[in-house]
């Protein structure tokens, strides 16, 4: 559709209401001094708020001119985006969505309406209160068929919904957006149809009552066995279950590991542990290889020193990889020679590094 | 230098390119010729055409080749150079594609449309097209635009490749045209159909792939092909650019630019471009004597006797004035006859001018060359308005300003010259001191490695004008701008003979008048030489004789009227404010009786007694050529050849605070000349600058 300016309809001046400065001074303060212009689509939708809904010429000049910009530059602006309208419109100016979902709801129909309420496209009604035109998606639709009019939606309009909405403007009476039918945004019309049970809402389904599908042999020493096999039946209801103990929790967690320790076939020796005041612990960090996650590991494992490390046999060594599920690193880093030499108080290349760089330290944990 | 270098291979031949190429012109390089509407060397890619479509072996989609750079491209999965392909079917066809897309909404009017027979969309729907058209539905149609009186517009031929709108915004510095609305209602247009108000703007036409926009006094003329071109140079500024004079039988049909990168890159002013009307109106074609009060035409020999009869009074009562379109022939013809007659006052400066008074050739020349603009990084501009009084230099300017960083300072009038600069003053008492300031500017230009310091016409002129040369040559000494390598000083002329007629010493001989002495009826009898610009108002009872081509102000108050060959008429040298010495040629016939202007004066030596020593042009330039060398080197500017010559101070210049204050020296861009004067076309483009715009020419 070709757009031009209303130049009669525009007048010879414009100017930016008082009250619109503050925001024209937000949106300049957002680009640098000498990218002003990029405030350019801004500064021409206020203009568009401060002229009844529509972009004069004089408006546009005075944003190109505010802008220092040449006038070309800003009608090339203005006429490329639709949203800027360039004749007058109505004081309720109506965008009626027309593209496929609003179309296969009944849109045409509105349309119908509007025609016969308004007039064509673009056509302002002689009392100035009324206008419309046809937009592409407006992006509400699941709530098809609907119209935006000035700054919001009306939504799951019928002809004879937006016919009374339309009187309503048409009156002067202001009608308040939204849905206009018996439903929630976008929820389904008449209230929930799914999901409706009060044990979704009443928490009585996070009640553990058993694992499903547990290996035979815990199944045995479980005591609750007999919910074994029927876990969703008849669910207790706890309804007022105690919060559970961040302590208790993580207390059973050790727990769960340990018994996962147990279970877990690890080939090798187990090296000694050693009980030790963490102040008197090495740091283990300085082992290439050994990152801070490594080495809580190791903690948790009893190895704080060195020496401990200098000691692995062969076989200590394939367990704690078995341990950590690193098969060969352990070997191939060379922990065992690593901490031979800091043991004895010399330095490796490694540790030397990672004095001054802890960088180092992080890149290992990365790896982990 | 390998790591800027790129290998390519196009179409099986190995190529390396610098790595800032762009594909299409690579694959230039390599020999290929690769289609484009929107693509123009000279502008900004924009890449919206998608003419130029290539294969890039193992790319998903054809490449527009003129958006892709070079050395963005990556290797092929073996690491050998990426393989282009510019021809084949599957460049072909999608070719093929863009073409047919084009044309759906083209008229098929070639017919009737004045771009048919130059016309890259009619040359590459021939080469690349489809036979016939598959489409049925209606095609779009878009209203025209007014563009003023140049351009004239069709604009349902326009394909949107925005060269013109692009061209507006990036060279000519006016950001007058644009593409409104979007999709298929794009439209290309002025901001409320206002005219272009650009001094470049006829090279939109150029520039226009289509006929979208074409010359508008042109329309309906003459098809290209059944034009005589002739290669000229340009004399309606002192660049000399470059030109085409399009000939058909006696009358010249429009006029072109060619590309001579060292002067106009590939534009020209739309004077140079639409003066051509004035070539056919108002001319001087026979010779006319003044016989109680009125003139009335006469024969070459009657109107050669009265002359001679004239010039037959006591030589230091004789002067010559030569005006800004004269050639170095007739300057040199003329020089020779005063010469001989023993007369010495003669001079082809303004009045009031007193610069080139001692020969010295680089202190009345643009040293630093039109082209070093683009190699300077300061500017000062003195009394110089370049946009009017060298519209196309001033767009490189504009581009140095734009792309190198370049400084720009001016002392003069505080005019819209379409680059930001700083202004300095207004008044020649400015420039005492200006080097002292601690301004943006000044701190630029005295760090600045090649600062260029260029005197216009305004400083050139009325009393103390030697001071204000010696002032700025001081300028340019005190900023280090002269040296072996850079010599950043120099005159930027306004008139095209002015340069020539100095160089063959057309100025007062000892003893003689100047311009201003002339003209205040210092002589009896004074010869012009199509001095219309001059103040010819107080002559009082001298006898004058006019030779020229156009009946303009000095014609209506001659007493003989010898009419002469205007610059598409003849073979003429003509140098420019560089210092470069041209040659315009003959593209038709002179009008009526009208002789070259040194023939004139060879055969009023005839009569007066005292026969010059050449009976054809050619010998003429021979002795040209013998007794000042510099004619010997045509198309050549000599640039720093001259610099030790300036590295002397000037002397100190005492009388700055007298000296006539910057003020415009072209009032009226459109009307500075006796053919601009004639030509109605200028006359419009006059009438729309001033806001008096005619309603919309006839078409």
């Amino acid at each position: 559709m070709l757009r031009r300016f209303d130049l009669e309809a525009g007048g010879d001046s414009f100017s930016f209401k008082p009250e619109t400065e503050p925001t024209i001074d937000f949106w300049l303060a957002k680009y640098p001094a000498d990218k002003q212009r990029s405030a350019v689509i801004p500064l021409l939708w206020l203009a568009q708020k401060d002229n009844d809904g529509w972009l004069s010429e004089p408006a546009m000049r005075t944003v190109a001119d505010r802008l220092d910009m040449p006038y070309i530059r800003v009608y090339e602006v203005a006429t490329f985006y639709t949203m800027f309208k360039l004749a007058p419109v109505g004081k309720s100016h109506i965008q009626l969505c027309g593209t496929t979902p609003c179309m296969l709801r009944g849109a045409n129909d509105l349309k119908k309406v509007c025609e016969k309420k308004i007039g064509k496209k673009m056509a302002v009604t002689d009392d100035g209160r009324l206008s419309w035109e046809e937009v592409e998606c407006l992006g509400a639709c699941v709530n098809a068929p609907m119209v935006q009019i000035n700054d919001y939606y009306y939504e799951d309009l019928t002809p004879e919904s937006l016919e009374e909405i339309l009187d309503k403007l048409a009156n002067g009476v202001d009608v308040p957006p939204g849905n206009f039918v018996d439903r929630q945004t976008s929820a389904p019309e008449g209230g929930a149809t799914t999901l409706k049970e009060d044990a979704l809402y009443d928490g009585s389904r996070n009640s553990v009552t058993g694992l499903p599908n547990l290996p035979e042999s815990n199944a045995e020493e479980d005591p609750q066995s007999e919910a074994k096999g029927k876990p969703d039946s008849n669910p207790p209801t706890n309804v007022d279950r105690e919060e559970p103990n961040k302590e208790k929790l993580e207390a059973a967690e050790e727990g769960a590991e340990a018994t996962e320790d147990a279970e877990k076939q690890i080939e090798g020796a187990r090296p000694e542990a050693l009980e030790i005041d963490g102040k008197e612990a090495d740091d283990l960090k300085r082992i290439s290889g050994v990152g801070p996650k490594n080495e809580e590991q190791l903690n948790s494992l009893g190895i704080y020193k060195f020496s401990q490390i200098a000691a692995w046999t062969p076989d200590n060594v394939q367990w704690v990889e078995g341990y950590l599920s690193f098969r060969g690193r352990i070997e191939r880093e060379d922990w065992v020679g690593q901490a031979k030499t800091l043991a004895s108080g010399g330095e490796t290349e490694f540790s030397k590094r990672m004095d001054g760089d802890d960088a180092e330290a992080s890149r290992e944990e990365g790896e982990d | 230098m390998a790591d800027d270098l790129f290998k390519l291979n196009i179409d099986g031949k190995d190529i390396e390119v610098p790595k800032s190429y762009t594909l299409m012109q690579a694959c230039e390089e390599a020999g290929a010729e690769i289609p484009r509407f929107c693509y123009h060397e000279r502008l900004s890619v924009a890449g919206n055409c998608r003419m130029c479509l290539v294969q890039w072996k193992g790319a998903p989609k054809p490449i527009a080749s003129c958006a892709q750079t070079v050395g963005e491209m990556r290797m092929n999965p073996d690491g050998t150079p990426p393989n282009v392909l510019t021809k084949g079917d599957y460049v072909e066809k999608a070719r093929n594609g863009v073409m047919e897309f084009l044309l759906i909404n083209h008229p098929l009017d070639c017919p009737i449309c004045d771009q048919g027979g130059e016309c890259d969309l009619q040359d590459q729907a021939m080469a690349y097209g489809r036979s016939g058209s598959r489409y049925s539905l209606n095609k779009r149609a878009v209203e025209n635009k007014n563009m003023g009186p140049l351009v004239k517009t069709i604009m349902t031929r326009c394909i949107q490749c925005t060269r013109c709108v692009r061209f507006a915004a990036e060279v000519a510095g006016v950001e007058e045209i644009g593409m409104i609305s979007r999709g298929e209602d794009a439209e290309i247009t002025t901001y409320l159909e206002e005219s272009l108000k650009s001094e470049l703007s006829g090279n939109v036409i150029d520039l226009c792939p289509v006929g979208a926009l074409t010359s508008k006094p042109y329309a309906y003329n003459a098809r290209p092909w059944e034009l005589r071109k002739t290669e000229s140079i340009d004399v309606m500024d002192a660049m000399g650019a470059a030109i085409r004079v399009d000939a058909k039988g006696d009358a010249v049909m429009r006029i072109m630019p060619v590309v001579n990168e060292e002067v106009n890159e590939e534009w020209i002013s739309d004077k140079s471009r639409f003066i051509w009307d004035g070539l056919a109106r108002q001319r001087l074609d026979r010779p006319y004597v003044r016989e109680n009060g009125k003139l009335r035409p006469a024969s070459w020999k009657d109107a050669l006797a009265r002359t001679a009869e004239l010039l037959g009074g006591p030589a230091e009562k004789i002067g010559f004035v030569a005006g800004d379109l004269v050639e170095v022939e007739q300057a040199k013809a003329v020089k020779d006859l005063a010469g001989q007659l023993g007369v010495k006052s003669l001079d082809c400066r303004p009045a009031g001018a007193g610069y080139g008074a001692d020969g010295v050739r680089e202190k009345y020349i643009l040293n630093p060359t039109l082209m070093g603009v683009e190699e300077a990084d300061a500017l000062l501009l003195i009394g110089a308005n370049p946009r009017l009084e060298a519209a196309v230099w001033n767009a490189r300017i504009r581009k140095a300003w734009l792309w190198n960083d370049l400084q720009v300072g001016v002392v003069g009038e505080p005019v819209d010259l379409t680059y930001d600069y700083e202004h300095l003053g207004t008044a020649p008492g400015d420039l005492e001191g200006l080097l002292n300031g601690d301004s943006d500017f000044v701190k630029a230009f005295k760090a600045a490695k090649k600062p260029m310091v260029i005197v216009g016409e305004q400083a050139l002129v009325g009393e103390n004008s030697v001071d204000v040369l010696n002032a700025a040559h001081q300028i340019a000494l005190d900023a280090g701008a002269i040296a072996e390598d850079w010599v950043g000083f120099g005159v930027l002329h306004n008139a095209a003979g002015r340069v020539g007629a100095l160089d063959v010493g057309f100025v007062p001989e000892e003893g003689g008048s100047d311009t201003a002495a002339m003209l205040s009826g210092g002589v009896d009898t004074l010869v012009l030489l199509g001095a219309d610009e001059r103040d010819l108002s107080q002559l009082g009872d001298t006898k004058i004789i006019y030779v020229g081509h156009h009946g303009d102000a000095g014609a209506s108050k001659a007493d003989v009227v010898l009419p002469c060959a205007a610059y598409t008429e003849m073979d003429a040298t003509y140098v420019n404010t560089e210092g470069r010495v041209q040659m315009a040629r003959k593209a038709v016939q002179p009008k009526g009786e009208a002789k070259e202007g040194w023939a004139i004066f060879r055969a009023l030596s005839d009569l007066v007694g005292k026969t010059l020593p050449y009976d054809s042009a050619d010998e003429l330039r021979e002795v040209i050529r013998e007794e000042n060398p510099v004619f010997a080197g045509l198309g050549f500017a000599p640039g720093t050849a001259g610099h030790k010559v300036l590295l002397e101070a000037p002397a100190k210049p005492q009388g700055l605070d007298k000296a006539r204050p910057f003020g415009a020296v072209i009032s009226d861009f459109y009307m500075t000349n006796p053919i601009a004067r004639a030509s109605e076309t200028m006359a419009e483009c006059s009438l729309m600058k001033r806001g008096l715009e005619t309603p919309v020419a006839a078409e």
